[in-house]
């Protein structure tokens, strides 16, 4: 018998479901570009939730991103972020930000200073922009209210008195609870995902503001780890705060973490429409490269499927999304075997010191791009004119060290979409 | 000598003195509580900090030295039997082979059998089906293979048992993180030595009747600071690489003049893959590298070629202290694997005994040299026990067993037991046992000295989400009441990414990213890794303000 591979044809192939490739649908979607996106579970569920544009640079912290990114191009011309304008990088995080507010899930306004976002171990992060659940955290803290941190039995690696201990100097009102969850009591352990779908059930929230209530005393803020819902986050958090009467923030928690679990599934479940095929789950077998685009294979229960595009954007992530692999020799990309820029010889691919701050040269590893981000091949010429890459795939940052993974994934993604608009019929 | 007594320093009285946490150090100390002398062992750092915590825990059959050094050889066979009968909890007695390969020197292997005959190990020749079916994962290029008594053993728990027992029979008690400045001596005594906890920087005088100097690598520095000039050593480094699962049944040999990689040793449920050999000035600051794995590595395949798709989670080094003697000058692989005890008398000291050199496998009776020497001097009579007494397991000492704390666990059935490290199954309770009662628990225990007492860290995430895990469980159970906890937690991960640096390549890449992610965005420890103190960690850090 022979398959007969189902075609799709399509203008834009997006691959990958990460950040980057989820800025870059919602751009393409945005620009009413016809495009399918394909891409198995990413690192997406590991991340805290904020979004990063560019907290730090070697031992420095920016309180001011945006001159961040002026010192950043002269210290690192080769920055992605030091190849797009002020002005693109801001489009881009807005044009975002606009899209998941709609789609569901509120993040506030990117503007023009780093916010001090909280973290379960009571450090604070240099962060753009933060879901509105997180924000009161954040007011909180700077005005030294009568905050209670609350943590659940059974749910690991969220402790409100380490957040308390470590920042009681800074915050003398602080003070920590532990309640069972209500319904999960049994001591066993519990997990931030079962917790956040319970609460989007509103007798459950009843329940839990039941069993919190007694304990407010003068508290002004209520901090809870991050639990209040996957799908409808801003409503569980209202909720909430309406009948605590207080207000709510969340802490982020050890992964898979809620925040990136309802940005995968907001994708997931808005995206799809005439125009727009989203296959998740998936991952790209084997791609070849034409003149008028590129044929992309991949196997589904159904059998096998061939995607005909136009353009295509690689946005496949480093070496926990599979876009990379280290060989114990060497460092390549997965999929095209597209040239990777790395260290010489595995011995420079880590810093001897794990927390030295230069960053450990291994993650600056990645595809070199053109200005039109083609990516390049062993000649220093674009691979395909009609091939393009982004997100944290690109080499010359350190999206961990520099705080700049949102800020790099969404602004690449902007361009390589921008970019790939252009060559499309 | 110069005199060491600065005003207001702290006096701490004990009959003996053992310097050094290591095989050797606590089994000198349960040797001299089995015959009721009582004692105070101290560290620079903690137990098994040298050779003891960073060898393959093989318990050699003596096989290894039949060809070269037939008193060691002999040495090793008569010790291994006695420690398989004692020290039973801390034995995986899974037996060992030595296969040459083609390309193998025939008539170094051929000679073998006769040797093994010669120090009475008891050796038989398999064929290479019959040593293939016992060891699937052999090469098919075998020339020759004979099975040996060889085993393993579990260093850590053996010393933690050593300690516990003396503990339990005596008002013995071992001082981590104390380190040796110097010696008070009057008229060929020394009345007192000098120590500093490193951790407090309190500067104490431990006065005692006898001191022993059982520190190993450190023997010869730390015999200088008594005077003593004759314990002379040569540093040789040793890096092993471990494999996150078990590759073989049994201790797999190469039958060949001792080389890299030429030793497969399983470690309940991993491998060890060993052993280079590099003679070095400074046994301090030493760190396995990426060349040493890989050679390790490129040995090792030859004999056991699957080993090129094992996961390895981690290397670590080591340095054997070694004997130097007129005619071994610098070849590490060839000096002596046999001990020295130094009685000292000739630099005219009374009190002060050293022991150094030797083995894992021949800890035991080294402890037992040293223990007939110091009791003679108390005046004691009592003979040597440990070779006949079993050593006693307990809570606080069984958990650096890989697989133990799994079983222990599902046998139990206690799901509100959580588990704190899900690579290797620790749950909160046996967390709580080595914070109440293992053998150097204190107040604020660091993260490093709980993973020493079980298997925190050690698994395929090398502690990435366990150390965050156990940090939050201990700021729960009040054991880390400041931001000091934080810099515990980023010192184990600084500590841990020195054995995985060299073997980070495949899915360990990977598991690094994400290791780096939680460590850095999520919990934020590199924005206070320039931060050496307590008074200097500050949560809101913004160095540089534009």
């Amino acid at each position: 018998m022979i398959r007969e591979a189902r075609p799709i044809k399509t203008q834009l192939a997006i691959i990958g479901t990460g950040l980057g490739g989820l800025a870059a649908g919602i751009f393409a979607k945005d620009m009413g570009i016809n495009t399918a996106q394909i891409g198995h579970t990413g690192a997406i569920t590991f991340t805290t939730g904020y979004f990063d544009l560019l907290g730090s640079l070697m031992d420095k912290q920016f309180a001011d991103p945006w001159k961040g990114l002026a010192v950043l191009k002269k210290q690192l011309p080769k920055h992605p972020l030091a190849n797009i304008s002020q002005d693109d990088i801001h489009k881009a995080l807005n044009l975002f930000n606009k899209n998941i507010n709609k789609m569901g899930i509120g993040y506030c306004e990117p503007g023009n200073s780093n916010i001090q976002a909280l973290l379960p171990s009571g450090v604070c992060k240099p962060t753009i922009s933060v879901p509105l659940t997180m924000l009161a955290g954040v007011k909180a803290k700077e005005s030294q209210a009568p905050t209670l941190i609350i943590d659940f039995k059974g749910l690991q690696g969220f402790s409100a008195i380490e957040f308390v201990t470590n920042l009681k100097s800074l915050w003398p009102s602080l003070k920590a609870e532990r309640l069972p969850f209500p319904n999960m009591d049994s001591g066993q352990q519990i997990f931030a995902e079962v917790m956040a779908q319970a609460l989007e059930v509103p007798n459950n929230r009843q329940r839990l503001a039941d069993v919190i209530k007694p304990l407010l005393g003068n508290a002004e803020y209520l901090g809870l780890p991050a639990i209040l819902g996957i799908h409808k986050p801003d409503l569980v958090h209202g909720h909430m705060e309406e009948l605590l009467g207080i207000k709510v923030f969340e802490i982020p928690t050890m992964p898979p973490s809620v925040p990136g679990m309802r940005l995968r599934e907001l994708f997931e479940q808005m995206f799809a429409d005439n125009s727009f095929i989203l296959i998740p789950q998936h991952k790209v077998e084997k791609i070849e490269l034409n003149n008028d685009g590129a044929k992309l294979c991949f196997t589904d229960p159904f059998g096998d499927v061939e995607i005909s595009s136009q353009a295509t954007i690689l946005a496949t992530g480093r070496f926990l999304s599979g876009g990379l692999k280290a060989e114990q020799h060497g460092i390549f990309e997965t999929l095209l075997n597209i040239p990777v820029t790395q260290p010489d010889g595995r011995d420079n691919w880590y810093q001897e010191k794990y927390f030295d701050p230069r960053g450990h040269k291994i993650n600056q590893a990645g595809v070199e791009v053109d200005i039109n981000f083609r990516p390049l091949n062993a000649k220093g010429e674009p691979i395909n004119h009609r091939l393009f890459a982004a997100g944290t795939i690109l080499a010359h940052q350190d999206w961990v060290r520099q705080r700049c993974g949102a800020g790099v994934s969404i602004s690449t993604a902007y361009q390589a979409v921008k970019c790939a608009a252009n060559i499309l019929i | 000598m110069q005199k060491h007594n600065p005003a207001g320093t702290r006096t701490i009285k004990t009959q003996v003195l053992i310097i050094g946490g290591g095989v050797t150090g606590t089994g000198v100390m349960r040797d001299l509580a089995l015959r009721n002398i009582t004692t105070i062992l101290i560290d620079r750092k903690d137990l098994n900090a040298g050779a003891s915590g960073s060898n393959h825990g093989l318990l050699h059959s003596g096989g290894r030295y039949v060809a070269q050094d037939l008193a060691t050889a002999i040495e090793c066979r008569e010790e291994g039997e006695i420690l398989k009968r004692v020290a039973a909890n801390c034995i995986d007695d899974c037996g060992g082979m030595f296969v040459a390969v083609e390309g193998d020197d025939e008539e170094f292997a051929g000679g073998f059998a006769d040797h093994c005959k010669a120090a009475g190990i008891r050796c038989e020749p398999l064929s290479v089906t019959q040593a293939r079916i016992r060891e699937p994962s052999l090469t098919e290029k075998i020339i020759a293979a004979f099975t040996v008594p060889d085993a393993t053993i579990d260093p850590f728990r053996l010393t933690l048992e050593n300690v516990s027992h003396a503990q339990q029979l005596t008002d013995s008690s071992y001082l981590p993180h104390m380190e040796v400045k110097g010696f008070d001596i009057v008229d060929g005594e020394i009345i007192a030595t000098l120590v500093k906890d490193n951790r407090s920087g309190e500067l104490l005088r431990i006065e005692s009747e006898q001191v022993i100097n059982a520190s190993g690598t450190w023997a010869m520095k730390i015999a200088r600071l008594a005077g003593c000039n004759e314990v002379n050593l040569l540093y040789s480094k040793g890096t092993l690489i471990i494999s996150n699962s078990r590759m073989s049944k049994g201790v797999i040999n190469r039958l060949r003049l001792p080389g890299d990689g030429d030793i497969l040793v399983p470690g309940g449920t991993v491998s060890l893959l060993g052993t280079t050999s590099a003679t070095i000035d400074d046994p301090d600051a030493i760190s396995p590298t990426v060349d040493e794995v890989d050679r390790i590595l490129a040995q090792g395949l030859t004999m056991v070629p699957s080993l090129a798709d094992a996961r390895l989670i981690r290397a670590f080094a080591g340095v054997r202290p070694l004997l130097m003697t007129s005619d071994n000058t610098g070849d590490g692989r060839k000096a002596s694997r046999g001990f020295a005890l130094f009685d000292h008398e000739k630099q005219n000291l009374r009190n002060f005994t050293t022991i150094t050199g030797g083995k894992l496998t021949t800890y035991r009776l080294m402890a037992e040299r040293v223990g007939d020497l110091v009791a003679k001097r108390l005046g004691s009579s009592a003979p040597c026990k440990t070779a006949t007494e079993p050593l006693p397991s307990g809570p606080s000492v069984c958990w650096t067993e890989p697989g133990f704390s799994a079983r222990d666990w599902y046998a139990r059935q206690d799901p509100t037991d959580r588990i704190l490290c899900e690579c290797e199954m620790v749950p909160e309770s046996s967390i709580d046992n080595i914070l109440k009662e293992a053998p150097g628990c204190e107040a604020q225990m660091s993260l490093k000295a709980i993973s020493l007492r079980s298997r925190v860290g050690k698994g395929s995430c090398q502690g990435a989400f366990c150390s965050i895990r156990v940090t939050s469980h201990l700021y729960d159970k009040g054991v880390y009441n400041s931001q000091y906890g934080l810099i515990h937690l980023r010192d184990f991960v600084k500590e841990r990414f020195k054995g995985v640096r060299p073997v980070l390549w495949g899915p360990q890449v990977a598991q690094m990213e994400l290791a780096e992610a939680l460590h850095c965005d999520l919990m934020g420890l590199d924005q206070q890794a320039t931060c050496m103190t307590k008074s200097e960690f500050d949560p809101n850090r913004v160095k540089e303000d534009l």
